[in-house]
């Protein structure tokens, strides 16, 4: 009880309970990080525009295909209409959709760089996503440049697009299928969360395979099987060190050195 | 609403048809002649069938496309294929049974065949998962294409699955690994595939078998993202509105023909395939004979060309 009301008493902002050890944690201990716990190494996910701060090279981005917005071809409605909720999504998360993708250096080598964003109707993949990681797998093939593709991605496939979304799963996997034909290194990166229909198409099919610390990485969701088995799951179920133990990735990188290990694979196999 | 209405005209359809039944067996016995009104009945049975028809729900759609006695793939094996030969095992894991390969002549074309199964018995049904592939189904599947791409011969993959299976085994086994790579593999076999979903068209599961140059529906089948009944609890928060969400998510055979996704919507007979899986398998048959015609006159580099383009074409968005 003590240790409840220390918590009310601390100023807002300065420290945070960390989701992975509970336990409070300086919040500018773990920026200096990169948003990573000073005291168990738990990854906070972090946006899109924070992942290439941390990735490229300072001022080395170029974003391309920016203009894309969702368009509404089911003309979906549930509670809200789809159209209204990009809006409010737009609104939340400063973003215009889901996925930024772009050029940009990594230790002065260029790269052709996607990442989707957990914050923008969860990653999930409409035909925007879709057609900018389709978009950006051509030009590296074009480029020759390498493909780096960071997944965070809790939603899958977007259901207010129907069809259309999973038609997505089929034609960024063909476009990749050309790339790696042609020759083209391609790394993808697993963060927290990885499943549903980006797991089963782009992010699954690299040549190396990375993911962060303890991020959470499927096909199905945790919810739907433990619904569909009716028991409880095991420990560390589909976290990044389940899927090492299972053969389905190259290594388990911590966000520090991310930068660095992508800079060496570049070195050997570009 | 309307679900209630449906059921009770299928009831009614159901006493007109054994009404029939015990009209033509008297007939038969005493040799008196019922045939007016055993023609009344016929007629009166039909315009109910086009009435019910008529008013069909797309959630009405969705239950047709998973009614019990609808044919599965190893029905339409049975009816269309001449000298089947099953093959089983991925050569890795295991045999799944959800999913059934084997070669099998079609009139004069040697092809190979690849159908997800539901099974018919309970104790079947248990067997095949209801339909729900594993890991091990996937690869199976992919393995045997690849032979077929070895020995030029097309493939045929008949479509029926409520989702592929979500639980512990399957997510050991690398589900999501498994269909990204048949996706991405079967853009690239160098041999025609024709793609047909025959009842259920479930998400990602459907898609691991469901790349190909020529892509059909039946009528009363549907395909879809995921199912009314996920989309209802997520987007609704209660899986009770499972019809609107089947309602929006606009996964019926007439949409997906609306919206370009497949070629053709292949007619079923009156009031759904299990009414006459006979009729429904001859029909199939000529689509898939005109298909495979169509598709041996293109030389296969174009092919594999056209197969890229037409789903590289597929998405909405607008661009500022």
């Amino acid at each position: 009880m003590v240790f409840f009301r220390k918590k009310k008493d601390m100023p807002d902002g300065l420290w945070v309970r960390c989701d992975g050890c509970k336990g409070v944690v300086y919040k500018k201990a773990i920026e200096e990080r990169m948003s990573v716990c000073p005291e168990c190494n738990y990854h906070f996910r972090i946006s899109s525009k924070d992942r290439l701060k941390l990735l490229l090279d300072e001022d080395s981005f170029e974003e391309m295909w920016e203009g894309m917005i969702p368009a509404d071809p089911l003309s979906f409605r549930d509670r809200v209409s789809y159209s209204e909720r990009v809006i409010s999504e737009q609104k939340k998360s400063g973003t215009k959709e889901a996925a930024i993708t772009g050029r940009g250096k990594i230790d002065g080598k260029e790269v052709m760089i996607g990442i989707t964003d957990h914050n923008f109707i969860m990653g999930s993949m409409g035909s925007v996503v879709g057609e900018k990681i389709t978009r950006l797998a051509e030009k590296a093939a074009e480029l020759k440049l390498p493909l780096i593709i960071i997944s965070g991605s809790g939603g899958g496939a977007r259901m207010q697009e129907g069809v259309f979304s999973l038609m997505q799963m089929a034609k960024t996997s063909a476009a990749i299928a050309r790339f790696k034909e042609e020759g083209g290194l391609y790394i993808s990166i697993l963060t927290d969360p990885s499943l549903g229909g980006v797991m089963a198409s782009f992010a699954s099919l690299a040549d190396i395979t990375l993911a962060e610390p303890k991020a959470l990485i499927g096909f199905a969701g945790p919810r739907v099987i433990q619904e569909t088995i009716k028991r409880s799951l095991p420990k560390g179920f589909q976290t990044a060190e389940f899927l090492l133990e299972h053969g389905f990735l190259d290594r388990i990188v911590n966000r520090q050195d991310m930068k660095k290990e992508l800079s060496r694979f570049i070195d050997y196999l570009q | 609403m309307s679900e209630k209405s449906i059921i009770e005209l299928e009831n009614l359809i159901v006493e007109i048809e054994h009404r029939i039944e015990d009209l033509e067996n008297a007939s038969s016995k005493d040799s008196f002649d019922r045939s007016s009104e055993i023609n009344c009945l016929k007629e009166t049975k039909e315009k109910l069938q086009v009435k019910m028809c008529n008013q069909l729900t797309p959630y009405d759609i969705v239950k047709l496309a998973r009614h019990p006695l609808r044919p599965l793939s190893s029905d339409y094996i049975t009816l269309i294929v001449e000298d089947f030969i099953e093959l089983h095992g991925d050569k890795r894991f295991g045999d799944d049974r959800a999913i059934i390969c084997g070669l099998g002549r079609i009139g004069q074309e040697k092809v190979l065949i690849i159908g997800q199964q539901k099974g018919k018995s309970t104790k079947e049904r248990i067997a095949c998962n209801f339909g729900m592939p594993n890991p091990e189904g996937y690869r199976k599947a992919l393995q045997k294409m690849e032979l077929a791409e070895k020995f030029h011969l097309p493939i045929i993959t008949l479509i029926d699955t409520p989702g592929a299976n979500p639980d512990v085994g399957a997510e050991e086994r690398g589900q999501a690994h498994a269909i990204a790579e048949n996706i991405y593999k079967m853009f690239r076999l160098k041999t025609p595939i024709i793609n047909i979903v025959i009842g259920e068209g479930g998400s990602g599961g459907a898609l691991g078998i469901g790349i190909g140059d020529k892509f059909a529906i039946l009528e009363y089948a549907y395909y879809s993202v995921i199912s009314p009944e996920g989309c209802a609890a997520i987007l609704w928060k209660n899986s009770e509105n499972a019809p609107e969400a089947a309602q929006s998510l606009k996964l019926t055979a007439k949409d997906l023909l609306a919206f370009g996704i497949v070629d053709d919507v292949i007619p079923e007979p009156l009031v759904g395939a299990h009414k006459d899986p006979k009729l429904m398998a001859n029909t199939l048959k000529k689509y898939i004979m005109k298909y495979l015609n169509e598709l041996k006159a293109i030389p296969i580099n174009t092919l594999i060309e056209n197969r890229y383009n037409r789903y590289r074409s597929l998405g909405k968005y607008s661009e500022e």
